[in-house]
């Protein structure tokens, strides 16, 4: 039950910078009116965030394209797609998930 | 006020569609994702050597799935503190994205309130609070308190559990524990999708915002990826939208 001092810096520094852009937007853009195309811009923007994230952790792997062949990770996406759609439960999309891949690597 | 029928039979529950405890409540369906994505986190963490104590301290005071992720991977291999925090900076600039989207609903507030508000925001938190948003038109401090608060206590759980339990799980992905976090976004994408029915406008936004973000990632580095799709994706779903 330590904490080394390099690793405490590690973690002081990465909250630090976490905690800005988290905090910054909702701080200042409260105080100044938002203009209507720029409200209609942040409107796209949690569907563009969401799609860029998955397509990362699907196509990408230490800085490469994922071959699509060998993409387990793409083939379990499709029943949790699916299993969103139908349900429109986290929950049980993340449950499908977490299966889906757990048995994709027991079968390849 | 809306006209409600007479199911008012607990009166602490009527009119309280935006309290603390509502916002307790609609957190409630997220947790089990959040218990598997910190799980796996925290399985992560220990492998990568970090003692429990140096976990806590992860969870509690970093509290960013992903960058708790990268931290745990990049002390793993040695990497320098200043690298190491630079990469999360740039993995987390999406943050602001992410409260500036939510600023509009917490403008009445003052800065201080609104800070409180910001610092325990997460992808997850938001997709909720966005979601909720686009439902009722507005979204409650009190509600958001709630949510927030929720989720981060159960995050410091999840990230403990993990760490005890990951001296004896040395392979996570062998128990699809890694798709956790792509599984949940793939969740709140579509039931963000699904809530606000701009289906065209919204399904072209993600499909470019996808195409850029490998590109980006692949030509240049993923962090930049995420920014430079999440941008130009935005700005052409705005465009769209007046061309409409």
């Amino acid at each position: 039950m330590e904490v080394r001092p390099d690793i405490f810096l590690i973690i002081v520094g990465a909250a630090l910078v976490t905690f800005i852009p988290r905090v910054v937007p909702l701080m200042l853009l409260s105080r100044i009116t938002i203009p209507e195309w720029g409200m209609r811009w942040l409107n796209y923007v949690p569907v563009a965030v969401m799609s860029a994230l998955i397509a990362q952790e699907l196509f990408i792997e230490d800085g490469r394209f994922q071959t699509l062949s060998a993409n387990v990770e793409l083939i379990a996406a499709v029943p949790t797609f699916w299993i969103a759609v139908k349900t429109r439960s986290l929950l049980g999309t993340v449950i499908t998930g977490i299966l889906s891949l757990m048995l994709l690597r027991l079968l390849f | 006020m809306k006209l409600e029928s007479a199911q008012g039979d607990l009166p602490a529950a009527q009119g309280s569609d935006d309290s603390f405890l509502r916002g307790v409540k609609d957190c409630l369906p997220t947790l089990l994702g959040y218990l598997s994505i910190g799980f796996a986190a925290g399985v992560v963490e220990k492998t990568a050597g970090l003692s429990i104590a140096e976990i806590a301290l992860l969870s509690i005071i970093l509290y960013a799935g992903s960058a708790q992720f990268i931290a745990a991977g990049m002390i793993a291999a040695g990497s320098t503190i200043s690298g190491i925090i630079i990469t999360i900076l740039f993995v987390n600039l999406r943050h602001l994205l992410l409260s500036a989207a939510l600023s509009p609903y917490f403008r009445h507030l003052t800065p201080f309130r609104n800070l409180l508000i910001g610092a325990l925001l997460t992808d997850e938190t938001f997709g909720v609070a966005i979601q909720a948003s686009a439902r009722k038109k507005n979204i409650s401090e009190k509600w958001m308190h709630g949510l927030n608060i929720t989720a981060y206590l159960n995050w410091i759980a999840a990230n403990l559990a993990g760490a005890y339990l990951g001296q004896w799980i040395t392979n996570p992905e062998q128990w699809g524990l890694d798709f956790a976090l792509p599984a949940m976004f793939i969740g709140l994408l579509v039931l963000t999708v699904m809530s606000r029915s701009k289906y065209i406008l919204d399904i072209t936004v993600g499909g470019i915002s996808i195409l850029i973000a490998v590109g980006i990632s692949i030509l240049w580095s993923p962090s930049m990826g995420v920014i430079a799709a999440t941008v130009i994706a935005s700005t052409i779903g705005m465009v769209m939208e007046k061309w409409k």
